[in-house]
């Protein structure tokens, strides 16, 4: 293997933001002086990404997902650390960096609004100076892979969000860069853009050894595309490692749900099981009918079998699932508690 | 890369070339500009042959010649760069391989352009007619005016650069770049020539960078002084030039540091 794609070491990120003070008299104070406080975005953050890797990049809102991404294309200058993407210092090399770098804010455009896209298109080889041949065989491969066809003549503002973000990608792929950033790249969409968009990234990052860096709130998004995942709160990465580790590191083991012919005494379920390590709960607020309950199970060893035997015994049960640990439940469960 | 900039030129030409309703009320805006200053001059002169120097025709040529570069240099590039800061758009330009201000300058230049392609051009003709405007017949002398009026809009447009910067440090640059919008109107002589400053006044405003704005130029193709050379107005805007170099490199320098990217 080459270079990382991706080296990052320490990497801190400090915003000052002003604090305004209270009141009327505080607003006077204001306007002769004003306090300012440091927020620490992104604390020093360590990253190794080799070429050719999925990595996705999760964690709440305001976790420091933006921020990082933006300090890698070279938008935002870190306030210490060390950064290297492909080569270069991203902030200090940016004209020159950003020549080999696609980036897709899922949230803002990069197409001219009043233009057509093939318009958008046209000017953006000029800005990446892609040689005509080059650029229309590009463009004929993302038009292919996209389904672009009938949208190259249409203006920027009369296409659906899945239709422009399917033009985005494209834009963001002109100049064959060799690394793509995706901040929400599927934020808004439906179902199908959103599975064809993965497919394409797949194709990309297959054929062309794209290394893709993507933040998403859709974990359905990971666990199509990544290979690892990157996991941020309050600035700092909380995990690093594949998608399978998590779920066995944090997983919590089974669970099994079982809705009972009636109303149970809940106090009774749980005295049943009793030194089972089994843990009951209510199941989420629209499937709670009141003759439902969960149980996890802590330890791997416990049999299900050994948990349904005690609690046949108390009510009839309707119905029996027994439910696999999802990403989302995982990572729902790590940003309520912290690791 | 100057490909890029030039379809960038290109491209806020042609915008500008879109709304056809700007193109016509900017010629009719342009000529009762030329024509309010005129009346509103002609009471001030009342039966004064001259005034500071200058006779009413002098003065009316000057005005129009004023309002003719100003259609030129004149943008409206730092309250672009302000919406742009405010509304994060900024994160977009700058991961494109290509230098900010320049995107910007470029952008100013192909409005100014079309302004004075579309607008001053017919508009000049039009006052011409309605009003004793007396422009010089001499080709060099237009060519030099030309010139002159690409480093007015270099001049301004980097004013205009650097107080957009400002919204890095401030949050809110309305207030600010009102004020600057005044400056430039009143202390580059295009509502009252330098020379009508007082004394004290006027030698000020000699050390600022705002007569080589509008007073400089125009006064140089109005004929209005004679001890107004080309060359003088040359030095003096180019110097400006250089001077305001420094400090737009520097802000913007210090600016990215600043740099933090509204909503996400």
């Amino acid at each position: 293997m080459s270079k990382p794609a991706i080296r990052v070491e320490q990497l801190k990120k400090e915003f000052r933001v002003t604090k305004p003070r209270e009141g009327l008299r505080g607003a006077v104070i204001d306007l002769f002086n004003r306090r300012e406080q440091s927020v620490v975005a992104v604390h020093d953050i360590d990253l190794l990404i080799p070429q050719g890797e999925i990595c996705g990049y999760i964690g709440e809102n305001g976790a420091g997902k933006s921020t990082t991404i933006k300090m890698l294309c070279g938008i935002l200058v870190p306030t210490s650390g060390t950064i290297e993407v492909n080569g270069y210092v991203p902030f200090k090399d940016r004209e020159k960096f950003v020549q080999e770098i696609g980036v897709v804010f899922g949230q803002r455009s990069q197409l001219w609004w009043d233009l057509g896209v093939i318009e958008s298109f046209r000017l953006l080889r000029k800005v990446y100076r892609v040689g005509e041949n080059d650029f229309q065989k590009r463009l004929n491969e993302l038009v292919d892979r996209l389904a672009l066809g009938d949208l190259l003549n249409r203006p920027v503002r009369k296409l659906s969000l899945g239709q422009r973000m399917r033009c985005e990608l494209a834009a963001s792929l002109l100049h064959q860069p060799k690394i793509l950033f995706l901040d929400e790249p599927t934020i808004g969409l439906d179902i199908l853009v959103k599975s064809s968009i993965r497919s394409f990234l797949m194709e990309m990052n297959r054929e062309h050894g794209t290394t893709i860096m993507l933040t998403t709130h859709d974990l359905q998004d990971i666990e199509a595309l990544c290979s690892r995942v990157v996991m941020l709160d309050e600035g700092k990465i909380i995990y690093d490692g594949s998608l399978d580790q998590l779920k066995e590191q944090f997983g919590g083991g089974r669970s099994v749900q079982v809705q009972f012919e009636h109303n149970t005494l809940v106090e009774n379920v749980f005295e049943s099981t009793s030194g089972l390590s089994a843990t009951w709960s209510k199941p989420e607020a629209q499937l709670d009918d009141g003759k439902t309950l969960r149980v996890t199970l802590d330890d791997v060893n416990v049999p299900i079998s050994e948990i349904l035997e005690r609690v046949v015994k108390l009510a009839g049960i309707r119905d029996i699932a027994i439910l696999e640990p999802n990403t989302e439940d995982i990572v729902r469960e790590i940003y309520r508690k912290g690791v | 890369m100057w490909g890029a900039y030039g379809e960038l030129i290109r491209l806020r030409f042609l915008i500008m070339l879109t709304y056809r309703v700007n193109y016509y009320s900017g010629i009719v805006i342009y000529a009762i500009n030329i024509g309010a200053n005129y009346f509103l001059w002609k009471a001030i002169y009342g039966s004064n042959t001259q005034l500071a120097d200058m006779t009413i025709a002098q003065m009316t040529t000057y005005l129009a010649i004023a309002w003719m570069a100003r259609s030129f240099y004149f943008n409206n590039l730092d309250r672009e760069m302000s919406t742009e800061i405010r509304d994060g758009s900024l994160a977009i330009q700058m991961v494109r391989p290509y230098n900010y201000l320049m995107v910007k300058m470029m952008q100013g230049f192909g409005e100014g352009l079309s302004r004075f392609v579309l607008f001053s051009v017919p508009g000049m003709i039009v006052a011409s007619l309605l009003f004793p405007v007396q422009l010089t017949k001499d080709p060099l002398h237009w060519v030099f005016f030309l010139g002159m009026v690409f480093l007015s809009f270099l001049l301004n447009s980097m004013i205009n650069l650097i107080a957009g910067l400002m919204t890095f440090y401030l949050e809110q640059i309305e207030g600010l770049l009102r004020l600057k919008r005044v400056i430039v109107d009143l202390f580059s002589g295009l509502l009252v020539p330098l020379s009508f400053f007082p004394g004290a006044a006027k030698s000020v405003l000699e050390w600022l960078p705002f007569q080589a704005i509008t007073y400089l130029p125009a006064s140089y193709l109005a004929g209005k002084t004679i001890n107004v050379s080309a060359g003088h107005v040359f030095l003096v805007q180019l110097l400006w030039v250089t001077g305001l170099m420094v400090p737009l490199v520097w802000i913007w320098h210090s600016a990215r540091q600043r740099l933090f990217v509204q909503g996400g």
